[in-house]
Formats: C-alpha cells, sequence, structure tokens
C-alpha cells in the first residue's frame, strides 16, 4: 500500500512539469500580450517596449520559462502582470468561494444521487426505475448555463424566495473575511443570521453546478447495485436469514459503491471547469471566473499559476480517489 | 438438391450477421436508441433544410420589433435586434452538428492514433503518450477550450479543434485499454502465430475488435461537444460575427434579460437540451447494443 502511493506521487512529477510547459507555451501563443492589454491597442511602438521590458517579456522565452519555474520551485508563484497583486494572494482569496461552492455542489449530488441510484435499482424494470432513468439522462444533457439561469427565472424572478447573484447580503451584513468560506466566516463573525444567508445564496448556484454530477452518481450507482443484486453472495446473506437492512449496507452498498467513488473523484474535476459557467451566471467571486478573465486580459502569471494549482488539485483528489479505491478493493491492494 | 443448395447460402448469411449486423438488430430493439436516434435525425434534417423552413432570415434585424414575444408570427419571438428567434435557432442547428461532429471526427482520428501507438508498442511510446494523456486530462476540459479558442481565433474550425483537443486524451485512453485487453487474447496469440505482425496485426485482428467502445465514446462525445461549443459560444467565444446563430451565444447575456424576456433563453437552451440528450441516448443504446456484458 505505502509503495503504491509512493509510486502514485512519483508520477505526479512528471506530470507536473510537463504541465508548467505546456500551460506556459500556451500562454505565449496567445495572439497579444499583457502590454497590450495594460496600454491598449493604439499604444507607440516605444511605450510597448518599455512596459515588456519592465515585465521581463522582452527576455529570451526559454529564460521566461526558467525564472518563472525558479519562483515556482521557491513557492513563489509571481504577481499579476496588470494589477501587481501577489497571485498568491488573489487566488487564496477566490479559491474558497469555488471550493465552498463546489463542496455545496458535489454534497447535494452524492447525498441525493445514491440513494435515488440505490431505489431505482431495487425496483428495476418498474415505471418508477424508467422515470428515474430518463430523469437522469435529462440531467446529464441539460448545460449548466442554461439549467442556472432557468433556476434563477424561477426561483429569484417568478418566485422570489432565493437570491439570484453574490455570496451574501452585503448591505445586511457585514461579515470580516478570515478564511474567504462565507458560511466559515459568518460563524466566526458571529452572525447566525449572515450564515443562513450565506447557505440561501449557496443554493441555486451548487443546484446548478451539481445537476450533472447527481445525475451521473444515480446512473453509476443503479448499474453497479445491479451487478451486486445478481451476486451469490447477497443471495446467499438472504438465505442465512439476514434481515434486508444489513443485506443492503453489509453486502450490497459496500460493494457497490467501489465505481460510485472513482466517478465521484472525477465529477470533483469537472466541476471545477463548470465553475466557471457558474461564476459567471450567479456572479460568484470564484478561481473559475478569475482563470477566464486573465485569459482574456492575457495576464500569463494568472493564466500559468492558477490553472497550474486547478490542475494540482484535480489530481491530488484524483490520487485520493486512487488511493481509496485501493483501500476499498483488495484486489488492487495486493497487486 | 435444390433444397440443399438453397438452405446453404442461407445458412451462411445467418452465420455472417457479425457484431455490427447483430449490434444494428439490438439497437432496433433498443427504445433510447430509436427515440436518440430519431431526435438526432430530426436536426439532421433541420439543418439541411434550414431555408425552407426558417419564415424568416436569421440575421436580418429589426430594432421597431425587437423584444417581441412569442406569437402566431414570432413563434420563439424576438431579440434585441429584433431577429427571429424561431429562425435563428433553426440556423443555429447547422453551425452546432458541424462543430460537433467536425471535433468528434478530429479527437477520434488524432486520438485513436494516439492510443494505438500506444497499446500496441508500448514501451517508452506508451509512457510519453499516456503522460500527455494524463497531463491534457488534468487541466479541466472548458479551460482548455477556453485557452485553444483563444489561441487559434473564433471561427468554426477553430472552435471544433478547441473541442477535440480536449477529446483527444479521452479516445486516446480508451482505444489503449481495449488493445491492451486484446493483447492476450487467444486468436491475437494465434494470428501472431501463423506469422501475422505488424500493421496487419494492428489492424485487421485488433482493431475491428477494439472499436466498439470508442464508437460509443464517439457518439457521447457528440452531446458533449454540443454542450462545449455552446458554452464557449455563452461565453462570448462563439462565432466573431454576432449576426451568425450559434445556439450558446443566443444565450449569451440572456441573464440581465430574464426578467422581461425569458424566452430569449428559454428556446435556445431547450434546443441544446434536445440534440445533446438525443446524443446521449443514442450513445447509450448503442453501449447496450455493442456490449455483451450488458446483454441479457
Amino acid at each position: 500500500m505505502t509503495k503504491f502511493i509512493i509510486r502514485r506521487l512519483l508520477l505526479l512529477i512528471p506530470i507536473l512539469l510537463g504541465l508548467t510547459l505546456l500551460i506556459f507555451v500556451f500562454t505565449r501563443l496567445l495572439p497579444g500580450d499583457p502590454a497590450t492589454t495594460i496600454l491598449g491597442e493604439r499604444a507607440t511602438a516605444e511605450n510597448m517596449a518599455l512596459v515588456r521590458e519592465s515585465l521581463g517579456l522582452d527576455r529570451p522565452l526559454h529564460e521566461q520559462y526558467f525564472q518563472y519555474m525558479g519562483g515556482l520551485l521557491q513557492g513563489d508563484l509571481g504577481r499579476s502582470f496588470i494589477t501587481n497583486r501577489d497571485v498568491v494572494d488573489d487566488f487564496l482569496q477566490r479559491f474558497p468561494a469555488t471550493i465552498e461552492l463546489s463542496l455545496a455542489a458535489i454534497i447535494f449530488a452524492i447525498a441525493a444521487g445514491i440513494p435515488l441510484g440505490v431505489y431505482t435499482a431495487k425496483r428495476r424494470g418498474t415505471w418508477v426505475d424508467a422515470g428515474g432513468t430518463i430523469l437522469s439522462l435529462i440531467g446529464i444533457s441539460i448545460p449548466i448555463f442554461f439549467l442556472g439561469l432557468m433556476l434563477k427565472w424561477i426561483f429569484a424572478i417568478q418566485f422570489p424566495i432565493l437570491p439570484d447573484s453574490g455570496r451574501i447580503d452585503l448591505v445586511n451584513y457585514f461579515i470580516p473575511r478570515v478564511t474567504n468560506f462565507m458560511t466559515v466566516d459568518a460563524l466566526i463573525a458571529g452572525e447566525p443570521g449572515g450564515f443562513i444567508d450565506a447557505l440561501r445564496h449557496l443554493v441555486l448556484p451548487a443546484l446548478a453546478l451539481g445537476t450533472i454530477p447527481l445525475a451521473v452518481i444515480m446512473r453509476i450507482t443503479r448499474a453497479s447495485v445491479i451487478d451486486v443484486l445478481n451476486e451469490d453472495y447477497v443471495r446467499t446473506a438472504h438465505a442465512k436469514g439476514l434481515r434486508d437492512r444489513t443485506v443492503d449496507g453489509r453486502h450490497i452498498l459496500r460493494n457497490a459503491l467501489l465505481p460510485v467513488v472513482t466517478v465521484i473523484g472525477l465529477q470533483t474535476g469537472l466541476l471545477l471547469g463548470g465553475a466557471i459557467l457558474t461564476e459567471t451566471i450567479f456572479t460568484w467571486g470564484g478561481v473559475g471566473r478569475w482563470i477566464y478573465d486573465a485569459v482574456t486580459a492575457r495576464d500569463y502569471q494568472i493564466i500559468q499559476s492558477g490553472v497550474l494549482m486547478l490542475a494540482l488539485i484535480f489530481v491530488l483528489v484524483n490520487l485520493i480517489v486512487d488511493i481509496s479505491y485501493a483501500f476499498l478493493n483488495p484486489r488492487i491492494r495486493h497487486s | 438438391m435444390t433444397g440443399a443448395a438453397v438452405s446453404q447460402p442461407v445458412e451462411q448469411q445467418e452465420r455472417s450477421v457479425g457484431l455490427w449486423g447483430d449490434a444494428l438488430r439490438r439497437m432496433r430493439g433498443s427504445p433510447a436508441a430509436i427515440i436518440g436516434g430519431a431526435i438526432i435525425i430530426f436536426f439532421v434534417l433541420m439543418a439541411i433544410f434550414a431555408p425552407f423552413i426558417a419564415p424568416y432570415d436569421p440575421t436580418r434585424g429589426d430594432l421597431g420589433s425587437s423584444y417581441l414575444p412569442p406569437s402566431g408570427e414570432h413563434f420563439f419571438g424576438t431579440n434585441v435586434q429584433g431577429q427571429d428567434v424561431f429562425s435563428r435557432i433553426i440556423f443555429g442547428s447547422r453551425l452546432t452538428l458541424g462543430i460537433a461532429v467536425m471535433s468528434v471526427t478530429i479527437g477520434v482520428t488524432v486520438g485513436s492514433v494516439l492510443g494505438a501507438l500506444a497499446g500496441y508498442f508500448r514501451g517508452w511510446i506508451d509512457a510519453t503518450i499516456m503522460r500527455g494523456v494524463d497531463i491534457m486530462l488534468s487541466i479541466p476540459g472548458l479551460l482548455l477550450a477556453i485557452a485553444v479558442v483563444s489561441w487559434l481565433g473564433r471561427g468554426a474550425v477553430q472552435i471544433a479543434i478547441a473541442i477535440a483537443i480536449v477529446n483527444v486524451p479521452i479516445f486516446a485512453r480508451i482505444l489503449r485499454g481495449s488493445l491492451l485487453a486484446l493483447r492476450d487474447a487467444d486468436y491475437v496469440i494465434a494470428a501472431k502465430s501463423v506469422g501475422v505482425g505488424g500493421p496487419a496485426l494492428l489492424l485487421r485482428h485488433m482493431l475491428p475488435n477494439a472499436i466498439g467502445p470508442l464508437i460509443v465514446q464517439a457518439t457521447l462525445a457528440l452531446a458533449t461537444a454540443v454542450v462545449d461549443a455552446a458554452a464557449l459560444g455563452f461565453l462570448g467565444l462563439g462565432p466573431p460575427d454576432p449576426r451568425t446563430p450559434e445556439w450558446g451565444a443566443m444565450l449569451s447575456d440572456t441573464y440581465r434579460y430574464l426578467t422581461d424576456a425569458v424566452h430569449l433563453a428559454f428556446f435556445p437552451g431547450i434546443a441544446i437540451v434536445l440534440a445533446v440528450l438525443g446524443f446521449n441516448l443514442l450513445g447509450d443504446g448503442m453501449r447496450e447494443a455493442l456490449d455483451p456484458k450488458l446483454r441479457r
């Protein structure tokens, strides 16, 4: 097991190295550069050259890359070429917003997806199962941005019961930022009203972001439970007189959840991409929209470091998934 | 004599129903595949006959009649420029389907070549390709597509390439996986033992048996390609000429007018959902038809 984890961790090194190179090359391929954003399209050639020189963009590409890597290895992600703010500061301010939203979405997806999957699997072939299957297919097919818009229209405009954008009501609650997790900060500030308000702001974006993972988790759970239901050991367990609940929990779920764990890991990665869209619709100050804006502004430093951090998180989540998978499945553990 | 002569070809015909004939027969029995196929045919016909179906020129605006709600004259209402939303959705199917098909074709081709190289040669070629695949997969797909479109430009071909790049590692991984599983299959070993090697072994014996999962994935990738293209359009990275009808771009900015003109978001959104659902249903039906494990 330890060997397995060490091998997987070592494998991360070439991936992350390749990633930095890939992102670096990509930023330099983008037409235009930060100097264009800072000075505008009509700047004189001399001014452009001056700005490029001050940003170090006039130096050969490999030097720029090695300088970037040198900083990275010392834990320095650099400064934004445009705002001159420390990229780490910006990231740490926005990232909790994305995590908070993604967590809410994945918790919703798991909490609803697994029970629905088990429920439809045990009623396989009935109209409940058919209806569930159709609903889950529709759930997979709705683009996040369309679902977000419709949720907003229904629950914030037609029946205004939930807030339509932002992370908290800034007029009524002043919450000092400590962790940048709005719900946590509200609790730290001793504002139960603010905590509830922050939760209310989470509902619509989390529903929009969580629906596709919900449908995927439900489908995979259903398929996986159906597989296990046919196993001999389930029949044996029933035959030896165990209660249904015991068989469900000990024999069926424990075995059926293996593939579900993998899918949850993959979906977490997709959430980070979907966050760009959700954050746009619900004006959620997260990291997805931040990187998107950096691509538009050609802010090399933010793109390089921001994408790297997102990728690192994706890779780590999947590493954790693989490890827990190995932990749950003795056949992988011992191979 | 005559009886035997007649029955022989019939027997041969039955035997020659291979994987594909069998799969097609199963698909005809699958409601998912039939409904999905019908939806896709509907959209393909819509794209082909767009000029005959659409009541208005999709690019012509009339500022005097902007933001009209759905009516007998404008089935799905009009937008800011007074363009007919119904006609724009009909013409928009061309771009959406075109980009989807183009991107999946590119993705499957490049991904298969990489996957075949990795799965067939193993060794350092395999290691290099698969590490590259890991790197690509660690970047959120939409972000990668955004970056590629910002680099190459916003034309239909460029958008298709951007979406294809997201798909390449997925196809490579699938084909490599199927090929690896086949390496120890009896008929592959048999072919090797009678001296079949190199490209012939790969192309004649292994690929045809590894291609099923790839085709299922390609169909499902058409669904995600439709979503990705629409997402790019929604973020303002669709076709550069705002008059060009594109479903995702039609949804862009509508969140500002939701209170007064929800039809601007609703109808293009439904078109996207239907097209995506069609490809997903078809892919699901195909998976059941092609995967022997799922057969009852």
